[in-house]
């Protein structure tokens, strides 16, 4: 593209408008929500209420964000969801290695029976109610295991994690150890994994934000309001609109309260997304790059 | 698979190192070669375990579909009915328009969602300013991450009927405030549209990487053979997107019948049910969250849509292979 800098072209230079136009009307389109919603949650609750608030904050306050920490279950919930989403993907990224390396080894015997029976699962599933009996049968309703244990292992993060082993560490390597008398495991742990430093990174990556947003399962599986994630907590506020009256307890009237739920709501939407926002920065790379390996055939 | 010939040139030529496999010139026996690499049977159990009890298990499970599943009596102490549940779903007054609801939905959101990643892609391409492009990439990747419930819930906040800000501008015009989420005909669109929103920037990723990947070499001929940059962009650029863009049809083909349920689910009101229901959510509805569970009929649901998933990939991609040279195996 480079190579344009000669001289554009009247047809070019047209195109060249055009095409920013189209880019930054995209660029508005998605920006304005975004920006709407965090501009609403520091707003008065009566401006919001009554639509003054089209882009910036209108009298900033803080109320919605005190209601949204006053509430027990979202304290609960944020801690639940940081323990699943710690362990599940700690599971997730241990299962996938375990998973990934034998069937990328091509003296391993069984490899494509093996590696079918994996696929296959993307393809064919037994569907929801099977799925949720054997959860029962084991045990695991209304258990902190419901919401790791279902979801261990992510067929297509293991296929791209396999296609990385194949394509980065050379066989001249395992060669190499195995004629100095290191087994399997060893080679695996000390040489493997140290290399697969950027794959471990984008899968982890990837299975944590899944756990972080998941709220199906829990919503299977979870009776208790004190094993409930964030999300499920969410759901009852912000869609199903059940807002406990007792934390707007020192609000006596009914429009200040009914102006305070609409406030809460807008808070509520940028403090469960904050965590991912302030991380955002810093692992979008490596989400590209999760994406470009993950297309890209080894 | 992966048994290329390249493989085992390289293999054939590195003799000298005993521990490779498929130094096989004397073609050991398949237990000594499950021998050698038992460790790596050790490695996969977890894996494997996982697969049998939460993958394999439920499709053994699936059984009960054809059976009257009584909890107290298992799955194997439970009588069989051959079909009946399935008769009794496509004769049900549910079924047609549970099926037009989920092919709508899936066929909308693939025909208007298709386009817009590709557009992006294409247009980001011919952006030399890199400022502007990384921010455009920052901001159109950011509502991917968005969750589900979190998007809903910005929908239902902007959509409100009192206070939502799309009616603050119907009512500036003069207009009536619209209840958006109440009205079964806006249901469809809310859910495709939305869904673009959210995923269109994430979505042309795949495609910038293809883009990447073509040979400067093309764009500088046709520079040099005086092609405009639009001839470009469609002579050079859309040739080189169209195998991954196959493979992205394909792919959301084969899962055409699992439409986003979790947000389906949550956009739900009884107000637009009517064009709302879907297979996954009346799966849900009939077999967990109802009064009276049916395990069986909503198993039996369920593997019906598998089933017709399984059917839709292959076929998809047998017409792929004849057609074009990608596929997805």
């Amino acid at each position: 593209m480079e190579s344009t800098a000669i001289r554009e072209s009247r047809s070019d230079r047209i195109f060249t408008v055009i095409n920013y136009t189209v880019l930054s009307l995209f660029l508005l389109i998605i920006l304005y929500p975004l920006v709407y919603v965090v501009s609403a949650s520091i707003s008065d609750a009566d401006a919001v209420i009554a639509g003054e608030v089209w882009l910036w904050p209108v009298r900033p306050t803080l109320d919605g964000y005190t209601a949204v920490f006053r509430h027990k279950l979202i304290w609960s919930g944020f801690a639940n969801s940081i323990m699943y989403t710690a362990a599940g993907t700690l599971v997730n990224v241990v299962m996938t290695i375990l998973a990934a390396y034998p069937l990328a080894r091509k003296d391993f015997y069984g490899k494509n029976l093996f590696m079918f029976l994996f696929v296959f699962t993307m393809m064919f599933s037994g569907g929801l109610i099977p799925t949720y009996l054997v959860v029962k049968d084991l045990g695991l309703l209304n258990t902190t295991w419901a919401m790791i244990l279902p979801g261990a292992l992510a067929i297509w993060n293991m296929i791209v994690t396999r296609t990385y082993f194949q394509t980065t560490i050379p066989d001249e390597l395992l060669e190499a150890s195995q004629l100095d008398g290191c087994n399997d495991f060893r080679f695996v742990w000390s040489i493997v994994l140290p290399l697969s430093g950027p794959i471990i990174a984008v899968i982890a990556l990837f299975y944590a934000v899944g756990h972080w947003n998941s709220y199906f399962s829990a919503l299977m599986y979870l009776k208790s309001q004190s094993l409930y994630p964030l999300q499920l907590v969410l759901r009852e506020i912000l869609v199903q609109n059940e807002v406990d009256a007792s934390m707007l307890i020192d609000v006596a009237e009914q429009a200040k309260r009914e102006g305070l739920r609409e406030l809460l709501k807008f808070s509520l939407i940028v403090v469960a997304t904050v965590p991912l926002l302030i991380v955002y920065p810093f692992v979008q790379k490596y989400f590209v790059k999760g994406i470009m390996i993950g297309s890209l055939k080894g | 698979m992966d048994g290329t010939k390249t493989e085992t040139g390289i293999a054939v030529r590195s003799r000298g190192a005993p521990g490779t496999a498929v130094w096989a010139a004397a073609r050991p026996s398949p237990l000594k070669k499950m021998k050698k690499v038992w460790r790596l049977y050790v490695l996969i159990s977890l894996p494997l375990i996982y697969l049998l009890l939460f993958k394999y298990w439920p499709m053994y499970g699936a059984q009960i579909a054809f059976k009257n599943y009584i909890v107290t009596k298992g799955i194997w102490g439970s009588e069989w009915v051959g079909l009946k549940h399935f008769i009794r779903f496509f004769e049900s007054y549910e079924f047609w328009r549970i099926i037009r609801n989920t092919i709508t939905l899936s066929l909308y959101s693939l025909a208007a969602g298709f386009p817009f990643p590709i557009l992006l892609a294409l247009s980001l391409n011919y952006v030399r300013n890199e400022r502007f492009k990384k921010s455009v990439q920052m901001i159109t990747y950011a509502p991917h991450f968005i969750s589900v419930v979190v998007m809903v819930g910005i929908i239902l906040e902007l959509l409100d009927p009192r206070n939502g800000i799309v009616n603050t501008v119907l009512k500036l015009f003069g207009l009536q405030p619209v209840n958006f989420m109440g009205i079964p005909e806006y249901f469809k669109s809310i859910y495709v549209w939305s869904g673009i929103w959210q995923s269109v920037g994430f979505s042309c990723i795949i495609y910038l990487a293809a883009l990447s990947s073509i040979d400067p070499a093309l764009h500088e001929a046709a520079v040099v053979d005086g092609a405009s940059k639009l001839q470009r962009m469609r002579h050079i650029d859309l040739p080189g997107l169209m195998p991954i863009a196959i493979i992205m049809l394909i792919l959301n083909t084969g899962h055409m019948l699992d439409v986003g349920f979790e947000k389906v689910l949550l956009m739900q009101n009884p107000l637009n049910m009517r064009t709302s229901e879907v297979i996954d959510t009346y799966v849900y509805k009939v077999g967990l969250a109802s009064q009276a569970v049916n395990y069986s009929y909503s198993s039996a649901i369920g593997l019906f849509k598998s089933l017709i998933n399984l059917i839709l990939l292959v076929a998809v991609n047998k017409i792929a292979q004849r057609t074009n040279q990608s596929s997805l195996w």
